[in-house]
């Protein structure tokens, strides 16, 4: 998979080799948001053995439905033209199939019923994240720690998601730990996901939101408790200080022009309307898991927003050539 | 003012003087007035079925760009707003203007000739619904024409769909357009409904109606109570839009979710509303080609009615993502399982009709027995999204696509064409060409299977609906590729099955009354039928009145040829609402250019609502008066004494 082995490079070349590990596994098979064949979570385990249990009885009905036709269609009969007059026992056969149908669909309710207890509520959530859908991103709010389109979690333990939404609908889903819940404006919605190994999943927003629906998805990264924990005290750190002269024109710029809607803790940059960017460059994507994030691309999406995702509410930049030198000094200094 | 007059019950030869008196008073007027003033259901019916066919095609190109859009990933052919407008109208077209309106058109065309009677109970509305109908599909296009076509979704959520993030006319269009079709529809079920009370011929009973009648009955009934529901909260966002309202703004105290309620109380019975006609088709049909009686049916005609009462109790199935408490989701899931039985029963029936009969090939009965095979496939994925849990990684994702897919076109689409090819003789008098039929099943068939097959695969790989392109990265690919081909065959299929139609209504075999040598009472008059549809008001004695010498359930025959004369004028007879007991002599109007009139002047209120020409509104309002006082004038007093009189048989 060639995008794939792209990610993975980049993602070496910043040194985060662990991410990289995790990208390859969730990469492996091709199909990110694939959750019949790959689920790494108890809830999104228990809808597979649902889905797989369904799907076999699915399929054997409609074998059976197939043989029967082919059978009725096919079968060799006496006599000519005229009209059938008897039924023989064909009334008692559609009673025994109903009849059998019937019980099938009960069981699988009875089944569906235990399913639905097991995942729609956790024992215990030790970990709770507010989420809040914009279009077209995503916020997640430790507790005052904001980070946007990329969600980190402990492994093996419950986490607790509450959902909101800050403009229209939108819809949490991460396939391979759980399943989806919209973000509906004027009310809090909840799910609870479990990861069991480190790793990273992909997760998208699934309730049309907008001309940007296609470019709304987010990452999951799940991590041991105590790598979790440590990248929740350095997210909790204000923004570092410009390192240089350069950085320090870059964040007058950003100032100026971007601190009205997005955040850096720790400067005078307090929008609220967009990403908050204290640490920006810990994150692996951009504009809602739309490319990777290299100080190439931050760059270039900077200054082409429109033109890769169109539509979104973050401009397009025209930036001199001082301008843009600066602003990527300070940008990739948001570490 | 009720005469007493007790009807001739005679016999009215072809071609003798009675009969060219039934001509004189049922055929249209020459020239405009008959054309846009017709109300014969025979031209409103196919008026129905060729509009709703033209806008399947619309739908039908809609959806081949889409798929040219989405054949490779990153793909730029259209821009992300077209690709939605595109999506939305996509919707909107085939469920609202193509789906229940081609069902209406059999019904329209066929209801008369299976019940026995002249006409449908109001004529006049009848035409009204056609037009409005017609209008409503213009005006709905109208926006999209300019660019400014609904982008919501046909579902179309607030505040999505709300003034802030869609400030544009298109869900101003979208939502009149709604309220001025809901009239049509409501109109049209109100006519459906006292046409099966009131106009069935004496002894057609309501256990040997034909099952399509059944369907559309339910269908109607159906529509009657949600038809409401949808035409309020389309007109509520309207308010939102435009006055300033507050219903969906959850920052004023409003509610959004509250639009997904009052939108899938509507929705869900909807989703059976434009099915159910289908499967009667099927079981009216089917038995024509296994030579015998439909096995069950009182079983299948209880399944129809059970399965829209059941379809009430379902529309939270498309809600189970919206943070419900885990019991209500738990209800709804059972009941949109249980809903399955009913259809169940109606499959084994269908299978058990072909089973215990003589299947005999023709390309109509290619359609509906492939038809049964797609009706379980689009079934079972049903109870798939029915276990609220699985639903909750299913839904929104391609799977939902696919299956709605396999429902409508499997279950509308597929007995349509199929009910096409089987009534075609009787609409033209020529029959079709049975190589070209073949052909177009084969490839229609085909192309469905592969355009839709693979997206139940896509679905479970975690496709979402409604993006307008994907990242490579995603696994979805080559199944999209796959998927697009097997549209653009399908489309294949739609053409050739079209010239197929062309060429047969010029050079057909010529079909004679009864081409396939069916049962029901549609089959005993001339093809095309006569203005009048019968010579006489017949006596029906069982459900299938053209086999009972071979049947010979009982001693008892229908009278085809001797009945109810009628010969005053346009004049039907009036049943009683269980047992078709004659009671009444019911004077039908004839042409008249007032619902033509009314249904442009409702349109141009409802443009002028959209245009917030509100002194055009008014003017159009007082227009929609004036033709309503035109409609209901008294005809002259010597040709009517009364509208209806008594008559004791």
């Amino acid at each position: 998979m060639p995008c794939a082995s792209i990610r993975v490079i980049v993602s070496a070349k910043e040194g985060r080799r662990t991410f990289a590990a995790a990208q390859i596994a969730v990469m492996r098979h091709g199909a990110p948001l694939d959750y019949f064949s790959h689920v790494y979570g108890p809830v999104a385990r228990s809808m597979q053995a649902l889905g797989w249990t369904y799907t076999a009885i699915c399929v054997g009905v409609c074998l059976v439905i197939i043989g029967l036709l082919m059978t009725a269609m096919m079968r060799r009969r006496g006599g000519g033209d005229r009209i059938v007059t008897e039924s023989g026992p064909a009334l008692t056969w559609v009673m025994i199939g109903s009849g059998v149908s019937t019980l099938i669909l009960f069981g699988m309710a009875i089944y569906a019923f235990i399913a639905l207890r097991a995942v729609a509520a956790p024992a215990k959530a030790p970990v709770t994240i507010a989420v809040t859908g914009y279009d077209w991103w995503w916020k997640a709010d430790y507790g005052g720690v904001v980070v946007a389109n990329e969600l980190h979690i402990p492994t093996g333990v419950p986490v607790k998601i509450d959902l909101r939404s800050a403009d229209v609908i939108h819809a949490f889903w991460v396939p391979q730990l759980a399943g989806k819940t919209q973000m509906i404006p004027g009310v809090t919605t909840h799910q609870w996901l479990q990861a069991d190994r480190p790793g990273v999943y992909r997760g998208q927003c699934t309730q049309f939101c907008g001309e940007q629906h296609a470019h709304m998805a987010f990452e999951v990264v799940a991590q041991s408790p105590a790598d979790y924990r440590a990248w929740l005290a350095a997210q909790a750190a204000n923004a570092a200080a410009p390192s240089s002269a350069l950085a320090q024109t870059g964040q007058h710029y950003f100032r100026s022009h971007c601190g009205g809607c997005h955040s850096v803790r720790g400067t005078e940059a307090t929008g609220q309307h967009a990403p908050d960017l204290t640490h920006l460059m810990s994150r692996r994507e951009l504009a809602a898991g739309l490319t990777p994030n290299t100080p190439d691309n931050l760059i270039n999406w900077v200054e082409h927003a429109q033109d890769l995702k169109p539509g979104t509410r973050m401009p397009s930049f025209d930036l001199t050539p001082e301008q843009r030198t600066a602003l990527k000094a300070y940008l990739t200094g948001l570490s | 003012m009720t005469e007493q007059r007790i009807p001739h019950i005679g016999c009215v030869a072809p071609n003798s003087e009675d009969e060219k008196r039934l001509r004189d008073i049922w055929e249209a007027e020459p020239g405009l007035k008959g054309k846009l003033g017709s109300v014969d259901h025979k031209v409103i019916g196919l008026r129905y079925i060729v509009t709703a066919f033209v806008f399947l095609i619309l739908g039908g190109v809609e959806a081949l760009i889409m798929r040219l859009q989405l054949a490779r990933p990153d793909a730029g052919l259209v821009s992300p707003d077209a690709y939605n407008q595109l999506f939305s109208m996509h919707g909107v077209t085939m469920i609202f203007l193509y789906a229940l309106p081609v069902l209406s058109g059999f019904s329209n065309y066929l209801w008369p000739l299976m019940l026995g009677t002249r006409d449908m109970a109001f004529p006049r509305l009848n035409a009204l619904s056609y037009w409005l109908f017609l209008f409503a599909g213009l005006f709905l296009y109208a926006g999209f024409a300019f660019g400014h076509g609904a982008n919501a979704g046909w579902f179309n959520y607030v505040p999505v769909s709300g003034p802030i993030f869609d400030p544009g006319p298109n869900i101003d269009i979208y939502a009149l357009g709604m309220v001025l079709l809901g009239i049509s529809t409501t109109v049209g079920a109100a006519n459906f409904v006292v046409t099966l009370f009131r106009l069935r011929a004496p002894g057609m009973s309501l256990n040997r109606v034909p099952i399509i009648v059944w369907g559309t009955l339910t269908a109607s009934v159906a529509n009657l109570i949600v038809i409401p529901s949808v035409s309020l909260t389309f007109f509520l966002l309207w308010l939102d839009r435009n006055l300033g309202t507050h219903f969906f703004d959850t920052g004023a105290g409003g509610q959004a979710l509250l639009w997904q309620h009052l939108f899938w109380v509507f929705g869900h019975p909807w989703v059976y509303v434009v099915v159910l006609p289908a499967m009667g088709i099927v079981s009216d049909a089917l038995p024509t080609f296994c030579r015998r009686p439909l096995v069950g049916y009182a079983a299948v005609a209880m399944s129809t009615v059970a399965t829209m009462i059941i379809g009430f109790e379902v529309w939270i199935h498309h809600m189970f993502a919206t943070g419900l408490p885990p019991l209500v989701l738990a209800f709804f899931g059972a009941a949109s399982l249980i809903i399955a039985i009913p259809s169940a029963i109606t499959v084994f029936c269908w299978i058990a009709t072909i089973w215990a009969g003589r299947p005999q090939f023709k390309v109509p009965f290619l359609f509906f027995a492939s038809f049964v095979l797609l009706f379980v496939i689009g079934g079972v994925s049903g109870v798939m999204t029915a276990a609220v849990s699985l639903d909750w990684q299913l839904n929104e994702t391609y799977f939902v696509v696919a299956h709605l897919h396999y429902v409508l076109l499997g279950i509308n689409v597929f007995p349509v064409m199929g009910g096409v090819y089987y009534w075609f003789p009787k609409w033209t008098g020529h029959k079709t060409n049975e190589v070209l039929g073949r052909w177009a099943f084969g490839v229609l068939f085909t192309g469905f299977n592969l355009a839709f097959f693979p997206m139940h695969i896509l679905g479970v790989l975690g496709m979402p609906r409604r993006i307008y392109t994907y990242a490579p990265g995603m696994g979805w690919s080559l199944l999209n590729l796959l998927v697009t081909l097997g549209a653009f065959l399908f489309a294949l299929g739609v053409l050739i099955f079209l010239i197929d139609l062309l060429i047969s209504a010029r050079r057909g075999e010529p079909a004679g009354d009864n081409p396939w040598d069916a049962a029901s009472l549609e089959w005993s008059m001339s093809s095309p039928p006569p203005a009048y549809n019968f010579r006489v008001i017949p006596i029906i004695a069982s459900g299938h009145p053209l086999w009972e010498d071979r049947l010979n359930q009982s001693e008892q025959r229908s009278k085809l040829h001797e009945g109810f004369t009628l010969l005053e004028g346009r004049e039907t007879l009036g049943t009683s609402p269980l047992d078709s007991e004659p009671n009444a002599i019911l004077r039908m109007p004839g042409d008249h250019l007032a619902p033509f009139a009314l249904g442009l002047a409702a349109t141009v209120f409802f443009a002028a609502l959209a245009l917030h020409g509100w002194l055009w509104a008014g003017l159009a309002l007082a227009a929609c008066a004036a033709t309503l006082i035109w409609w209901f004038w008294p005809p002259k007093a010597e040709k009517a004494p009364s509208d209806r009189e008594a008559a004791h048989v």
